[in-house]
């Protein structure tokens, strides 16, 4: 046994299933007695549904059942809840439109699902939802936030007027007037951050089955959150207790968020079970993953910096229009409101910050949180922002971070934007990545590219992101319908092996390893004494799942938390065991000793004896060893760090390769080295993907155009370089492990740093900024036109 | 129906399918060899790469029935039968080259085959090219490439153990 505790590369325990074809996706799982749904969706934007015939779908081979929106109604389905409450600059609630499992009366996106055929195949089921005949009346589309804000635009919700969600503010307007009126110069910017689509690479699936002799409903599905899932569908959609329900999210095949959402595919197979007193399973093609999927981002900004005569910030202002989509997704509220605006600050000290957001309806799927939610989206803009401002003093796009830093001696510091930041250093992971980047240098690589006809450029980004979602009463404060603390159950077995049961979820990032490597630490026992249980309600106590890098933080402190409880009773087994003073019991590489004596017991020793306690204290304690813990975060976490990007554009072409990649973050106490460089890689690369190749394109009438991998640029292996990764870690102040988080930083830091390296690649070309995606098409055309600026004058 | 006879990972089976069943859903559906995924319906991302006769298929796009008398190697298929990996499972896990998972057993998959048609040996910037079949959307295909490039020294005997990743 090499050394497995903090600190350590542990291979991945996951992996050996992973790679044996043995891993239980839940596609993989077949109930007996099992039917097929399949959903058939609108092909029209935005259409009143006049009559639906599923007559022909009924008398089809194979078919068990056709069901459509009104079905549902009948039997008194609720509507997909919405998690967040968000205000309007008056106080008033945010327009909360129903969102209908099945649509009814009116479909308002491509995908919007309509009726749902079960057959005993999937072919079956599948060609009888062909069968199907729907008269619809298409409707006049608003497919994107400029059309759906036009005068006399279609209204996607009759009873939202001006298709706005919410108009929201954050910050102090006068204080932001009065830094613009003394400031020395302007940096303005207009930018779209792009909408992209997440496609973690296993499908959506969801398999129900009821039992009708006890009443109970399972559900496996692809989620990030099954007690989120089992909160929502339970309570809010198909009216089942709790304990009458239990979800199960087996191995799931990466998530990226768009796993986080209770999906109307999970109440249809799960309800459908129910009335045919038989298993039901439903697995997306992409093309409706494409469809149906919570999309990322989406915004239209404006912003602009005031800067007094040494670079200095003096005020940021900034108004977004958000796109929400057709209907309101579990968390898509906060999206641009808290987990945006409250970001603006990033690293500097800018004394003055207001922000608007207003969010818009549009016939589009729905737009939620992707990698980094709103976290992108701020450092973005604020980056790009900065690299304008830069350019528009006069001032080394380094000099003028570095002026503008929160210095490492100012925290814990309170920005003006809500949020305090408890710890950083933002010079050195700046330097860091400086010197592994050879920024210094990076003119003779300039000079060398042009030789070989490339056009090279540098960019750099030094970004924060708030994670360790989050403490519930701050969160509760600002329109959370839940608490987002985090549970741990540790059970020692008789002969002291470990059980720990985590609300977190594992979709990728190596929960069973990380997490065994802190058990190893805490007990002093080898990792191959310890299980770690999560994804599935009917053995974990409770859970808010995996999103915004918060398992470690928040599910990895209450795991600390349960440990300490059940070491302290521990020690008091071993200290009547020993006979000892429980103060004089120290627990040591899972020993339990009398101080100053060689008197001891080990772990497994005092584990035997609560379960079978025969010399035991047991007037004053109970026997056996298993604690709960729940650990509700003090704060939000803040990675912070700096990523630096090298291209070469080939100008005949408008083509950019990623030729250099540097990121050092600092995400806190890292546990397992090699974990976190495959997240921070894994980020970047989509990161990379946002800057150069994804995005999401609707035509005018609210038709997918990229609605398939052939359409939507995913980045493969020869798109991307080898991503240099390095940690200057401060350790968060307020969690027992000290961790930040790591899962987002690659896609939070790298899009300003790859956009930063491509405008500077252009630098003689007179462009200040160009949008995301940097494509091939986009970037000729720039040169193009300069060329023939050129040959004009 | 017909039906289809072949060898799945050395065992001879007979299976009866329909026309249009694909080999994917042959294997998942019928052979319960649920290791091989479907992660696209269009061809793009190579979840479903197994061996056929060899070489590498994406087992979506090939009908059952074409495979009548073929070989075919699924990644359940791939280790020996007291357990021990092939070094390109071996390399994966060591240099940390899977996430999730779900693109794992393609990836392997046409790795393996990429590598068997080169043996004169693959540079990075050759390795990525070879993978254009397979998308990963977890790892950013760093390690994926770090990990390739371990195996193929073992694989062409050129070491006996995988090259260990630097800690």
């Amino acid at each position: 046994m090499g050394f497995e505790g903090i600190g350590a590369s542990v291979r991945r325990r996951e992996d050996l299933r992973f790679l044996s074809g043995r891993g239980t996706y839940t596609d993989d799982i077949n109930r007996p007695n099992q039917t097929y749904a399949v959903i058939l969706r609108s092909p029209h934007a935005h259409a009143r549904i006049r009559a639906i015939d599923t007559t022909r779908a009924r008398a089809a081979p194979g078919v068990l059942a056709v069901f459509t929106g009104a079905d549902m109604a009948a039997d008194k389905v609720g509507g997909l809840p919405c998690g967040w409450q968000v205000k309007n600059k008056d106080g008033s609630p945010m327009a909360e439109p129903p969102h209908p499992v099945l649509a009814v009366g009116k479909v308002r996106h491509v995908g919007d699902p309509v009726a749902v055929v079960i057959a005993e195949t999937k072919a079956e089921a599948r060609d009888a939802a062909e069968r199907i005949t729907i008269e619809w009346e298409v409707l006049p589309a608003a497919a994107t936030i400029e059309a759906a804000l036009q005068p006399g635009a279609p209204l996607v919700h009759d009873d939202v007027p001006g298709n706005v969600c919410y108009d929201w503010h954050l910050g102090d307007k006068a204080a932001v007037e009065a830094g613009f009126a003394k400031a020395h110069k302007v940096a303005r910017l207009e930018l779209v951050n792009n909408r992209l689509i997440p496609n973690a690479m296993e499908p959506r699936c969801a398999v129900g089955e009821y039992d009708p002799a006890t009443g109970d409903y399972t559900l496996w599905t692809t989620s990030q959150n099954p007690h989120v899932i089992r909160l929502l569908m339970g309570a809010f959609v198909l009216n089942i207790p709790e304990h009458k329900l239990r979800v199960v999210a087996p191995d799931v095949g990466g998530g990226f968020g768009s796993k986080i959402y209770h999906y109307a595919e999970e109440a249809i197979v799960t309800w459908a079970a129910g009335k045919l007193k038989r298993p039901v399973k439903w697995t997306a093609d992409r093309t409706e993953s494409f469809m149906s999927d919570a999309h990322g981002r989406d915004h239209v900004t404006h912003a602009e910096l005031a800067l007094d005569e040494h670079g200095r910030f003096l005020a940021l202002r900034v108004r977004t229009l958000a796109n929400m989509g057709a209907y309101l997704s579990t968390f898509a509220p906060c999206v641009p409101t808290y987990l945006y605006a409250t970001l603006l600050a990033g690293v500097y000290t800018t004394p003055a910050i207001y922000a608007e957001v207003k969010a818009v309806f549009t016939n589009t799927v729905p737009v939620d949180a992707y990698r980094g939610a709103g976290r992108p989206e701020a450092t973005f803009l604020l980056e790009r922002l900065v690299d304008i401002a830069a350019l528009e003093m006069g001032m080394d796009r380094v000099e003028i971070r570095r002026r503008n830093f929160i210095p490492k001696d100012a925290f814990p510091y309170q920005t003006p934007v809500a949020l305090q930041y408890d710890s950083g250093d933002y010079h050195r992971t700046l330097d860091e990545a400086l010197q592994a980047s050879g920024w210094h240098t990076f003119e003779q690589r300039r000079a060398e590219a042009a030789r070989r006809g490339k056009l090279r450029g540098i960019g750099i980004s030094t970004y924060i992101e708030a994670c360790g979602i989050a403490p519930s009463a701050v969160v509760g404060s600002l329109g959370a319908r839940a608490g987002l603390y985090e549970v741990a159950n540790i059970r020692v077995n008789p002969t002291g092996s470990i059980t720990v049961f985590t609300g977190t979820h594992s979709h990728g990032q190596g929960h069973e390893t990380t997490f065994a490597q802190l058990i190893a630490d805490r007990f002093g026992v080898p990792m191959s004494q310890v299980e770690i249980v999560h994804g599935d309600t009917a053995k974990v106590p409770f859970g808010m799942g995996t999103y915004g890098s918060r398992s470690l933080a928040v599910g990895g402190s209450a795991i600390v938390k349960a440990s300490d409880k059940i070491i302290a009773k521990a020690k008091r087994i071993a200290a009547h065991l020993l006979e000892a003073s429980v103060d004089d019991i120290e627990f040591k590489d899972g020993m339990f000793r009398v101080a100053g004596t060689d008197r001891a017991k080990s772990f497994a020793e005092v584990s035997l004896a609560a379960y079978v306690p025969h010399n035991y204290p047991i007037e004053e304690l109970e026997p056996g060893l298993e604690e709960t813990a729940f650990y509700d975060p003090k704060n939000f976490t803040f990675p912070a760090g700096c990523h630096i990007c090298e291209v070469e554009i080939d100008p005949e072409t408008g083509e950019v390769e990623v030729v250099n990649f540097t990121a050092v973050d600092d995400v806190g106490r890292v546990i397992n080295p090699m974990i976190v460089e495959g997240q921070v890689q894994g980020g970047v690369a989509q990161g990379i993907g946002q800057a150069l190749l994804e995005t999401c394109v609707y035509d005018d009438a609210g038709q997918l155009l990229s609605g398939s991998m052939m359409d939507y640029t995913m980045p493969r292996a020869d798109d991307l370089p080898d991503i240099r990764v390095g940690t200057a870690v401060t350790m968060c102040t307020h969690n027992p492990l000290g961790v930040k988080g790591c899962g987002e930083v690659g896609a939070i830091g790298a899009p300003p740093a790859v956009i930063g390296a491509v405008v500077d690649a252009l630098r003689d070309w007179g462009v200040r900024h160009i949008d995301m995606p940097a494509t091939p098409q986009k970037i000729w055309r720039i040169i193009e036109a300069g060329r023939q600026r050129r040959a004009a004058e | 129906m017909p039906k289809v006879s072949l060898t799945v990972n050395g065992k001879p089976v007979t299976v009866e399918v329909e026309n249009r069943t694909l080999l994917v859903e042959m294997l998942r559906e019928q052979l319960r060899l649920t290791g091989t995924h479907v992660g696209c319906d269009t061809s793009q991302c190579g979840a479903c790469v197994v061996h056929v006769n060899g070489a590498s298929v994406k087992s979506c796009t090939i009908l059952a029935v074409q495979c009548e008398g073929a070989e075919v190697l699924t990644i359940e298929g791939l280790a020996s039968p007291d357990g021990t990996l092939h070094p390109m499972q071996e390399a994966f896990r060591e240099y940390h080259a899977l996430q999730c998972g779900f693109c794992t057993p393609g990836m392997v998959m046409s790795a393996i085959d990429l590598v068997q048609r080169n043996p004169q040996g693959l540079s990075d910037r050759e390795i990525r090219e070879g993978l254009e079949g397979n998308l990963c959307r977890c790892t950013g295909y760093h390690n994926i490439v770090r990990a390739i490039a371990a195996a193929q020294v073992v694989m062409h005997g050129k070491a006996k153990e995988l090259p260990r990743a630097a800690e």
